[in-house]
């Protein structure tokens, strides 16, 4: 069928710039800081207006003060190189009070040893190519934050102000 | 010889991409820029940022871990 081929070309939504694309943030978290701020940033390099809407836990990330945490209570999935082979943590071990942040410096440790930026860095890169950032006002109101906790040139706005930029963009992620 | 060299050695995904970027931008159009990378994903990621930019893809080789690549900036 032509429909997948329709969909994904620029085409097919007329009056739509095929460079631009938004982004939903949505986690807070040092692993989940990683795929908006790199797809971001890769995206405004290739020329697409980027737009990045922080909302619920991803307006952590717009922190002046960023000590970003992994936790692997949940997560089955993160399973750290050791010795050789892939360590996962049990659940009740990863409730132990100052795991989360033993597990955090330790990937932390990983990533500078692998040459990967610091969310710092990418978030500063961000802000060098004009990404467009947008806090959502609601979470500060119901997280108590305000503008001067977070770092500048930010916009605020809301629901209204996101679904605004996503009509306008040809590409809409939710992270 | 290329106008610019940017090594990248080491950095990983999107570093290299992101540093080219940058060198690119200082450059007059025409102008080419040498990057060197340790990262296996640049072959695929320098082939699509040239496909995505205009910006020329002249040359790639490897060599003891280490792809060079030779862009060539779009007018």
């Amino acid at each position: 069928m032509s429909n997948v081929a329709e969909m994904s070309s620029p085409q097919a939504q007329p009056g739509i710039d095929p460079n631009t694309m938004s982004i939903i943030v949505t986690k807070g978290s040092l692993d989940w800081a990683y795929p908006p701020f790199i797809l971001g940033t890769t995206a405004a390099a290739m020329g697409l207006e980027v737009t990045m809407f922080f909302t619920f836990y991803g307006l952590n990330l717009l922190m002046k003060d960023l000590n970003l945490q992994v936790s692997s209570l949940g997560n089955p999935a993160m399973k750290m190189p050791m010795m050789g082979m892939h360590m996962g943590m049990p659940n009740i071990v990863s409730a132990i009070p100052g795991v989360d942040a033993a597990a955090s410096k330790m990937m932390k440790n990983l990533m500078k040893k692998k040459g990967i930026a610091p969310i710092q860095d990418l978030r500063e890169l961000a802000v060098e190519a004009d990404v467009r950032m947008i806090a959502c006002q609601m979470t500060m109101d119901m997280f108590e934050y305000g503008q001067e906790d977070m770092i500048g040139g930010l916009e605020i706005g809301g629901a209204a102000t996101y679904i605004e930029v996503a009509t306008q963009s040809h590409i809409n992620l939710f992270i | 010889m290329a106008d610019q060299v940017l090594d990248a050695k080491g950095l990983n995904c999107p570093l290299p991409i992101l540093k080219a970027k940058k060198a690119l931008k200082s450059l007059e159009a025409g102008n080419t820029l040498e990057i060197l990378s340790t990262d296996p994903g640049s072959v695929a990621d320098f082939a699509a940022f040239c496909r995505t930019t205009g910006n020329e893809l002249v040359e790639q080789s490897e060599g003891d871990g280490v792809w060079t690549y030779l862009i060539r900036k779009a007018g």
